[in-house]
């Protein structure tokens, strides 16, 4: 019984690159090894160097509970440190609803309500590093 | 009513992946029952943060969910239970920022914002069981919060 069987790569939350941002889209119903895992993956690829931004995309995800809003907090607070900024696209109404009546602030996050507008917010805000050397068609 | 076939089960609590059979089981029932898209949402919040309470401070448990009525009014009831160490100081564990398990410190009294009724039955050393119930439309009942 290897740990590699019972856990293929299909229950790993895939971390896409897209020109410095790194674009993560939440599965509808996380759990919470996968949440860890995407924790991880996402540090290293922000350690790797050349990221300016993180854009998580929630809109397939039904609830935030605490848990999530941890993790969504610690991602943001993780991306900060090397000067990436991450963003929360596409939380649904009822799931902000929710977390208002949970208590749940999660100061620090940055949202917006698609990937589309995160990604115009990330290059407004962040001043793009070194542009026009191809850095959007290969890495 | 032939709506309890889907609504009444009993779910083990036993790992991470049974959260997430937790959370589709009260979101099915919810919507079975009627629920609105937000309530079905601070329902299911609820669960996900009872249950991990469940698994993660009482050693795992399970939930059962039943269908009750009152005055022609539908609604749905969790009960979450577990065998472990209980609750000692139920007042503390239901305030805002206590936590003992690393997290915000919003779930239990968090998932009492969420729900209609909260009933807490905790015993040193034996378990705890926490019961909760949303209504499919709110009975009337005076805010005294806000």
């Amino acid at each position: 019984m290897s740990e590699a069987f019972s856990r293929p790569a299909a229950g790993q939350v895939p971390v896409l690159r897209l020109g410095n941002v790194l674009p993560v889209t939440l599965p509808g119903d996380l759990h919470d090894g996968m949440a860890h895992r995407l924790r991880q993956d996402l540090s290293e690829a922000v350690v790797r160097g050349g990221v300016t931004g993180v854009v998580i995309d929630i809109s397939g995800v039904e609830i935030v509970d605490s848990f999530l809003g941890r993790v969504l907090a610690e991602l943001a607070a993780q991306a900060g440190l090397p000067a990436a900024r991450t963003v929360v696209a596409g939380m649904r109404p009822a799931v902000a609803i929710t977390l208002v009546e949970l208590g749940l602030t999660l100061p620090g996050l940055r949202t917006a309500p698609t990937t589309e507008a995160a990604l115009e917010l990330l290059g407004r805000t962040a001043a793009p590093p070194r542009a026009g050397r191809g850095r959007e068609g290969s890495p | 009513m032939d709506t309890a076939a889907g609504v009444e089960a009993r779910l083990p609590i036993r790992s991470d992946m049974d959260l997430v059979w937790v959370r589709q089981h009260v979101r099915h029932a919810a919507a079975k029952l009627g629920f609105s898209l937000v309530d079905q949402t601070k329902l299911v919040t609820a669960a996900s943060e009872l249950a991990r309470n469940t698994l993660v401070h009482g050693g795992g448990g399970q939930m059962e969910t039943a269908q009750v009525t009152t005055g022609g009014n539908g609604g749905l009831r969790l009960t979450f239970s577990d065998s472990g160490p209980g609750i000692p100081d139920l007042d503390r564990a239901l305030s805002d920022g206590y936590t003992s398990g690393g997290g915000l410190g919003m779930g239990l009294g968090g998932a009492r914002r969420l729900v209609h009724d909260f009933t807490v039955e905790t015993v040193p050393g034996s378990g705890t069981s926490v019961r909760v119930t949303s209504w499919v439309s709110r009975p009337p009942r005076l805010r005294e919060d806000v």
